[in-house]
């Protein structure tokens, strides 16, 4: 029943696709949260920086900032990411377009759990002598991340699906190892099944997992 | 943001100029000025508050007490007037107004403690990343501080886990770490239990007793009465009267005060 799986590299497919998951992850957290400290910066500029890439990032598709890494910064703007070879030249970009487009959301999530954060804390903080920098760093952040642990958990688990626009720029993950499967083989129903279970596999226990530590990790007023 | 007409006009010489106390002032308040939308919450205040010197502010909510007490660490910032600690200019923002708030200690009415931190790290923070100092040092000096104010036992603890009249000599401790010049209370015992109120008076009266200098506001008449050295009066945003707990206690010259005393005293 399974042999039409023969010749396919099911788990590398899969391993790529963790790979941009874990990369971007990583990189959109940082990204998002910075994002989040400028929009809650005494500075106007930062304010209106980032107010502005959350708007315009986050209302466009996600396909187009791909196809745009690879045809834009790539093709005519020759970024090519400090690689030589397609594969990697096209994961590198893959992961910026990732990045770019969910730090939108991770700032988003930052910035809600921020509002979570009484201004008590903030002047008790100030009125010790932390300057803003060490507020953000030391009281808030610590406080906010510990509130949007779930929001965050959605926000991994779409990105975790999202990889697979990255197909779209020829990234070797599973989503482009189903449409060559599709087209190859007579099972149409079966591989579709074997990849949703395959991303379950993936996003479940993340989800699980995350929402366990959000109760955990609860700060207790 | 408060609407900015910079008037000092009006109102100026309502309440006697600050005494002095021997001219060796820490905090002096000039022509202070500040609006919330209409509301002018406070009207060309001086104050002068001198080394050593307990001030304890009453009056009726409303009045503009709070807002004073927050204008000295520039939690509030103020329209217009001046404001200097120990002979500088409080500093508008960024570095020099974070190293300014170092040497001002705060305690809030609702206590403020870092939810995410333990009892012993609230006291140890801003030592360590404000003054510098080394972990093992700021440990110490946090252990002996929560001894002093009766909750060294209860170091490991997050402030959750603790009563209010706990939390509240917390906060007193995580303020005194930093060796503060001057203490600011913003009614630091408004939202405790009864029973809990005195715990924290008793910490406070043994700083006044230590020569801590110290503005207060507050509703706790007694402690007015024990440990203050001047009692200033405020009411619709004006300093109306300041003199000592004695005289303003026993015979209030402004018939503000006294409205304000008869209603408090007679039950």
């Amino acid at each position: 029943m399974f042999d039409f799986l023969e010749g396919y590299d099911l788990l590398g497919a899969f391993w790529v696709t963790v790979q941009l998951t874990v990369i971007s992850a990583i990189g959109s957290l940082i990204w998002g949260t910075l994002l989040a400290a400028m929009r809650v910066s005494p500075v106007p500029l930062m304010r209106g920086f980032g107010t502005a890439y959350v708007n315009v990032v986050r209302n466009i598709p996600l396909t187009v900032i791909i196809v745009f890494t690879s045809l834009g910064l790539f093709q005519t703007l020759g970024v090519s990411m400090g690689a030589k070879d397609f594969t990697t030249i096209n994961f590198r970009l893959a992961v910026l377009g990732l990045i770019a487009y969910t730090a939108a959301f991770v700032c988003e999530a930052v910035r809600s759990g921020i509002n979570t954060v009484p201004v008590g804390q903030v002047e008790a903080a100030r009125a010790i002598g932390l300057d803003f920098p060490q507020v953000l760093r030391l009281i808030v952040l610590p406080q906010a991340f510990r509130s949007v642990v779930g929001p965050l958990a959605n926000v991994l688990i779409a990105l975790t699906k999202n990889t697979t626009v990255a197909a779209a720029i020829g990234v070797g993950e599973a989503a482009l190892l189903m449409r060559e499967m599709i087209e190859n083989e007579a099972q149409l129903i079966l591989i579709s099944v074997i990849f949703a279970v395959g991303f379950i596999c993936l996003t479940l226990p993340t989800g699980l997992l995350l929402g366990r530590l959000s109760k955990k990790v609860a700060v207790k007023r | 943001m408060p609407v900015r007409d910079g008037g000092s006009g009006g109102g100026h010489g309502d309440g006697r100029h600050g005494d002095g106390d021997g001219g060796d002032a820490l905090v002096v308040l000039r022509d202070v000025d500040k609006h919330f939308g209409a509301l002018h919450v406070l009207r060309s205040i001086n104050l002068t508050v001198g080394r050593g010197e307990v001030v304890v502010v009453i009056g009726p909510s409303g009045g503009g007490k709070s807002t004073l007490c927050r204008a000295i660490n520039r939690l509030e910032t103020i329209d217009s007037g001046e404001i200097f600690i120990d002979g500088r200019p409080l500093p508008a923002e960024g570095r020099e107004l974070a190293a300014l708030r170092a040497d001002v200690g705060m305690v809030f009415q609702s206590f403020n403690l870092f939810a995410h931190k333990t009892v012993l790290e609230n006291v140890t923070l801003g030592q360590v990343k404000v003054r510098k100092k080394d972990k093992k040092t700021a440990d110490g000096r946090a252990r002996q501080l929560l001894d002093r104010v009766g909750v060294a036992s209860q170091a490991d603890k997050y402030p959750a886990q603790l009563s209010g009249g706990q939390q509240q000599r917390v906060a007193i401790a995580r303020a005194l770490a930093m060796d503060p010049k001057v203490m600011l209370f913003d009614e630091p015992t408004s939202a405790l239990d009864p029973e809990m109120i005195n715990e924290v008076l008793e910490v406070m009266q043994q700083l006044a007793r230590d020569g801590m200098t110290m503005v207060v506001v507050t509703h706790e008449m007694g402690f007015a009465r024990s440990a203050a050295n001047r009692v200033v009066f405020m009411a619709d945003g004006r300093i109306v009267e300041q003199t000592t707990p004695d005289q303003f206690f026993s015979n209030p010259s402004s018939d503000r005060a006294k409205d304000f005393l008869s209603k408090i005293l007679h039950h």
